[in-house]
């Protein structure tokens, strides 16, 4: 079984790492400012006894007044996992850092939330739609998207 | 000189065989000195071939209907339902249709079963401009009725007869097996229905 880390022990690492990331914490979910994603990923990506080095997934939910991004990670190494959120609340345009740089695995549903949310992540190696068509209007999985 | 009625020995010596064998081939030798006739060459006198009057329409509809060849166009679930029509249990070459072609050019019958997006959409009318006359749509399942359980979808087209053509509907979700073998036997009971030389009233 795989075990879930605490989220108080991270979010103390991440504060000592990077001060002022987090914003709260609960269970194994801690949640961290958007300008912060990239340097928060490579810390636990390449801290030892984190080496969190395998995204499960890479999802988005729209909360009508903020978006949040959902980083499911897992350590192979060490066999534990947690929840890396984050929240955008800039609705016209949405920003936030890419991070196939450290995880290969984030390309295409980047490219997904990009193309269902509109959300763009910079520094993305190809940031262009994966499921809709050139042209579509609107992005469908938005609370306020109307056919 | 019949051999079965030749009195039998209890034991056969090597040259009772022998004897025995040699009977045989002379009975057969004496049976086949004329040339066997060719069963066909009665087909050759005049006036003894057959005759069959029928409408045009009733011959060309009768064969049409007889061997419609489909075509593969499975999109989703109620592509399963149809390759197990396709499979012995329920052996859809009873209607002479179990050629299922992988190219529109060689088919009759577009059996469109399961969802079709509008992003599949161009390629599904291709495959339908690709098959040549006469042809013949059957939309299976929901889906492919009017979008069934994703008609809201953005993604999902509202029924495929908003892109071509469709002859037979068959409800379901998906249909069972009997219930496309009962839409082939309507879309048969259309064919067998045309008019292959009235002129179409212009509209």
């Amino acid at each position: 079984m795989t075990v879930e880390l605490l989220a108080t022990e991270i979010v103390s690492k991440l504060e000592a790492a990077l001060p002022g990331s987090t914003v709260e914490s609960s269970g194994y979910t801690v949640v961290i400012k958007d300008e912060f994603v990239l340097k928060a990923a490579n810390f636990l990506k390449n801290t030892a006894g984190l080496d969190l080095n395998y995204l499960n997934y890479l999802t988005a939910t729209d909360y009508t007044t903020y978006f949040e991004l959902v980083y499911d990670l897992v350590s192979l190494e060490h066999n534990h996992k947690m929840i890396l959120k984050t929240r955008l609340t800039n609705r016209e345009k949405p920003e936030v850092a890419s991070v196939v740089s450290i995880w290969k695995g984030a390309d295409f549903q980047e490219r997904e939330i990009y193309d269902l949310f509109g959300i763009s992540f910079t520094g993305h190696p190809n940031l262009k739609r994966i499921f809709l068509w050139e042209g579509f209007q609107g992005y469908p999985l938005r609370k306020d998207f109307k056919q | 000189m019949e051999l079965n009625n030749q009195p039998q020995p209890d034991v056969y010596s090597e040259k009772d065989l022998d004897r025995t064998e040699g009977q045989g081939i002379d009975f057969v030798k004496q049976q086949h000195q004329v040339q066997v006739e060719d069963p066909d060459s009665w087909q050759n006198e005049e006036g003894q071939q057959n005759f069959m009057l029928a409408s045009a329409d009733a011959l060309i509809n009768w064969a049409r209907a007889s061997s419609v060849w489909p075509v593969n166009a499975g999109l989703a679930c109620c592509a399963f339902e149809m390759i197990s029509t396709a499979s012995s249990r329920f052996d859809i070459s009873r209607f002479g249709m179990e050629i299922f072609r992988p190219s529109p050019r060689q088919a009759d019958l577009l059996i469109v079963n399961g969802t079709l997006t509008w992003k599949m959409a161009p390629q599904l009318k291709r495959i339908y401009d690709q098959m040549a006359e006469p042809k013949y749509v059957i939309a299976m399942g929901s889906c492919a009725i009017s979008g069934g359980l994703f008609r809201n979808s953005y993604a999902v087209v509202p029924g495929v007869n908003k892109i071509i053509p469709v002859d037979v509907y068959i409800p379901g979700c998906p249909p069972r097996p009997e219930a496309l073998l009962y839409g082939i036997q309507m879309l048969h009971k259309k064919i067998k229905k045309q008019k292959n030389f009235a002129k179409r009233k212009a509209a």
